[in-house]
């Protein structure tokens, strides 16, 4: 257990190295970073100055390893359009895409897992074919198009809920600031987070579904049922836990797409998040933003990987032992 | 009063255009401490018939007819709640496969416990006291610690014992098996049948075991129900059915087991199951493409020679060549097979018989040792070209039809396939011609080139396998477990195949099977093969009635004795 663990800490590094050495790539290889920095009327010779103190005539795997040691300790540089550290644009940032991902995240697994159950359990019911039919329109629509229909329906005709923003919010602690804790913050979250998780919430119901099914058919199912156990234990207790590795790889793995690529989903609701900062920053060309949100998404996805790994051990006992 | 008694028993699957009748009024009762046998080949019906006893038949099928009594009280009405009590509670069963006939995320201790809570108003300490007894019951050592771990941390034979104990837990008054160890070695069947039999006699307990096997019929069973297509063919007392069988198809049955203790030239059969097959073109192989002078090397002496063949596999992989662990599969294993022989290899699973098979073939590289093939070592075969000319002589026969061929090629193409990228054949109106002559001559009939393998019996598809084995117009044939999969009418038209084939066209061959009956009446030579090395070569006859390694003798004890089983008409055939 240890040593896979360790194992998986060693690869997870490595990675992490890998996507520096891209990001600082793209940092310090597309276009001047002195010509991001300074105007137009600045004399050679300032530039070349300003190239000495910023280290970047040194060679470059001097200049990798700064980058790298300055990343591990959050500092990813000034941003060319706000002239504000990178860091602390994130940290404003970031509790409102957190908040809104864990959200949906938490929306796609309490209504999926119980529509994929019933799903894989009553095969032929009506009510499992239409959510199949349902999530079918889950899949095929784009996120922006479901996110504009639900503004339409639920902001502009009926009124019910804010079309756009957080509403309002709590400070709490020195930077986090949360929607949780007040009526407009809960109601602007409605419609960005099912926007958000409507994928996630048909794909994870597909899946268990799926998942169900083959389960059902194995023989230590019918062994169960030939035991005379009540159904409650079957379908709980020996069917779901036997289809929860394959889920929980794609729901970790979905909750990092969440995170990171809630761009679409910030944008149309105006949602002030990691992802409008990014959109903008990819407008401007702010170098040090783009390179530090690739290092977050990243970061979040081995973070999470890390975790599912672990998560099997727990599951699977078949694991825990070394094979004979 | 009987335990069970199951009267005019009918049970239908309705399909979207016929019905189809699985089980066609069919009586039949076991009494307390008694064993009834229901035998039959696939499709009989006898699995449906204790599914039904149950209550678990699968969807769409349903008791059409007929009445099902546990103790006297009709059972088979019962409203969906009721049933489930029975089940476990009064009716418990045994499942064929135990490597999956457990969760394999719950301890055994849980699995166990739930079951006997549900059943039995007892706490969770007192069910877990029970547990350890039920487990030491069935004959595990070590009950308290073992009860803790999981299903994989138990071997095959360990693991059944563990579904024995869960379908005892709550003392019931039935026990059904089916097929409790078709998936089981001839050592662990042993055992497992003496454990069935005790436990039905000291807790009176009446069984049900539903087999396909002959042997285990005449070992543990009192009474015995051979059925039919759905229809109960004969029934009646043990010794009565099998000394003296009245029915056709009982007596055909009977004559297509192997017989393990003498030897004779061709297996009897009976064309009562399933069409025999036969070639319904003659191909005179002297001049046909399939007999054509092959030009193969001559060679005097053996055609293959094995010296201190070694395989392992590592089982860890690590940077530190001292913290590698391997298994050694194949242990300084030597022997040789000589021209036009079939040379028979025996053992339990695990023994490294199918290893043998495939490093011969190349299917693995050797960690030590050499194959002769005539004057060709195969092991320093560097040369693409070298191999292909190797592999064209030797071909082989795998153990499951069903996963052997590929489902989305026509027959027609499979067996084309080894002559076209051999190129044996010059242009495709021959190669096409060669294809409808194999097919026919393996007995299939060249129309069936045109289907697919799924229209196909797990013998018929046997069969394709045995023409595309012979599309390259090889001379060395390796059988492995050919027959295991198939019933015994259908095994013993395909051994009577291989026989005619081999004598046809001089072929040698390699017979693997782990059936000591089958391996004595195919095979001239034998090698007895125990965990990766070769215990003993020796003479057919002379192995079976002078086995001289303790372990072989061992083997011979554990075949299930098949004097009950009349031979009447074998000695007439």
């Amino acid at each position: 257990m240890i040593g896979f663990a360790t194992r998986r800490l060693i690869q997870a590094l490595i990675v992490m190295l890998v996507v520096a050495l891209l990001a600082f790539t793209m940092f310090r290889f597309v276009g001047d970073p002195i010509n991001q920095m300074v105007g137009i009327e600045t004399s050679i010779e300032e530039r070349e100055a300003l190239r000495e103190r910023l280290g970047l005539n040194d060679p470059i795997p001097v200049q990798f390893l700064r980058f790298v040691t300055k990343a591990a300790q959050f500092d990813f540089g000034t941003s060319y359009q706000f002239r504000q550290p990178v860091s602390e644009l994130f940290a404003k940032r970031i509790p409102a895409t957190l908040e809104l991902s864990l959200t949906s995240a938490l929306f796609a697994l309490v209504v999926g897992i119980p529509m994929g159950i019933y799903a894989g359990l009553n095969r032929e019911s009506p009510i499992s074919k239409l959510f199949l039919s349902v999530s079918l329109v889950g899949i095929s629509l784009p996120t922006f198009f479901i996110g504009i229909l639900l503004i339409f329906l639920f902001s502009v005709t009926l009124q019910w809920l804010p079309s756009f923003g957080r509403g309002d919010t709590v400070q709490i602690g020195s930077w986090w600031t949360t929607g949780f804790l007040t009526a407009s913050g809960l109601k602007a979250l409605i419609l960005p987070s099912i926007t958000l998780g409507l994928y996630q919430m048909t794909l994870i119901m597909r899946l268990i579904r799926a998942e169900m099914l083959e389960v059902i058919r194995t023989d230590y199912i019918k062994f169960a049922r030939a035991r005379g156990l009540p159904d409650r234990l079957v379908h709980f207790r020996h069917a779901l836990k036997n289809t929860l590795v394959p889920v929980i790889t794609i729901t970790g793995l979905q909750l990092g797409a969440i995170i990171a690529f809630a761009t679409i989903t910030e944008t149309v609701f105006n949602w002030p998040g990691m992802g409008l900062l990014f959109l903008q920053a990819v407008q401007n060309v702010d170098i040090p933003i783009m390179s530090a949100y690739l290092l977050l998404t990243a970061f979040l996805f081995v973070a999470i990987n890390f975790i599912v790994d672990i998560l099997y051990f727990y599951i699977d006992p078949r694991l825990r032992v070394g094979r004979p | 009063m009987n335990v069970l008694d199951i009267k005019d028993l009918t049970v239908e699957f309705p399909g979207r255009k016929s019905v189809f009748v699985a089980v066609d009024d069919v009586d039949m009762s076991v009494d307390a401490g008694k064993i009834l046998g229901v035998v039959g080949e696939s499709g009989a019906g006898k699995s449906t018939v204790g599914n039904a006893v149950i209550g678990l038949l699968q969807e769409p099928g349903r008791i059409a007819g007929g009445e099902v009594f546990l103790h006297g009280k009709r059972i088979d009405n019962l409203p969906y709640k009721e049933k489930r009590l029975l089940r476990g509670r009064k009716i418990g069963m045994i499942f064929q496969d135990p490597l999956t006939s457990l969760d394999p995320l719950q301890t055994v201790e849980s699995q166990l416990v739930e079951t006997i809570r549900t059943h039995l108003p007892l706490s969770a300490k007192d069910a877990q006291k029970r547990a350890v007894e039920l487990i030491d019951a069935v004959g595990i050592p070590n009950p308290g610690e073992r009860i803790k771990q999981y299903p994989h941390q138990f071997s095959g034979g360990m693991r059944q014992r563990v579904v024995i104990a869960l379908a005892l837990c709550a003392e019931p008054e039935l026990v059904i098996a089916d097929e409790p160890t078709t998936a089981l070695d001839v050592s662990i069947q042993a055992q497992i049948l003496e454990l069935m039999k005790k436990l039905c006699e000291e807790r009176n307990v009446a069984m049900l075991v539903i087999t396909h096997d002959m042997g285990v019929i005449a070992d543990i069973t009192d009474h015995v129900a051979v059925m039919y297509h759905g229809d109960l063919v004969e029934y009646g007392e043990t010794t009565q059915v099998l000394g003296a069988p009245q029915h056709p198809y009982t007596q055909s049955l009977i004559s297509a087991v192997p017989r393990p203790d003498v030897k004779v030239e061709r297996f009897p059969v009976v064309n009562y199951i399933e069409k025999a097959g036969t070639p319904q073109k003659h191909i005179d192989i002297s001049t046909h493409w399939l007999g054509k002078s092959r030009d193969y090397e001559k060679i005097s002496g053996p055609l293959v020679q094995i010296r201190d063949l070694d395989m392992r596999f590592e089982v860890r992989g690590s940077v530190f060549p001292s913290r590698r662990k391997y298994f050694q599969a194949v242990k300084k294993v030597s022997f040789d097979i000589q021209q036009g022989e079939t040379f028979g290899l025996v053992g339990e699973s695990g023994s490294g018989k199918s290893t043998i098979a495939r490093l011969i073939t190349g299917l693995y590289d050797p960690t030590g040792g050499s194959i002769l093939f005539g004057k060709t070592e195969l092991t320093s075969l560097k040369n693409r070209k070298d191999v292909l000319a190797m592999r064209r002589q030797m071909q082989m026969i795998f153990q499951d039809p069903y996963s052997s061929l590929n489902a989305r090629m026509r027959v027609r193409d499979i067996i084309a396939e080894p002559i076209k990228f051999h190129k044996l054949a010059s242009g495709n109106a021959e190669v096409r011609q060669i294809v409808d002559d194999l097919l026919d001559h393996v007995g299939l009939g060249a129309q069936a080139g045109q289907k697919f393998p799924h229209e196909f019996s797990g013998g018929q598809r046997q069969r394709i396998s045995i023409a595309r084995a012979l599309a390259t117009r090889p001379r060395f044939l390796i059988c492995d477990e050919p027959t295991s999969a198939l019933d015994v009418s259908i095994q013993a038209q395909i051994l009577n195949l291989l026989k005619d084939l081999q004598e046809e066209l001089g072929l040698t061959m390699l017979f693997i099977s782990h059936d000591l009956a089958v391996i004595r009446q195919m095979c001239n030579r034998i090698g007895v093969m125990r965990n990766g090395e070769l215990c003993e070569v020796s003479d057919c006859d002379d192995l079976f009635e002078r086995p001289q390694h303790p372990y072989t003798r061992e083997l011979l004890d554990l075949m299930p004795s098949m004097e009950l089983l009349s031979r009447a008409n074998l000695e007439t055939s």
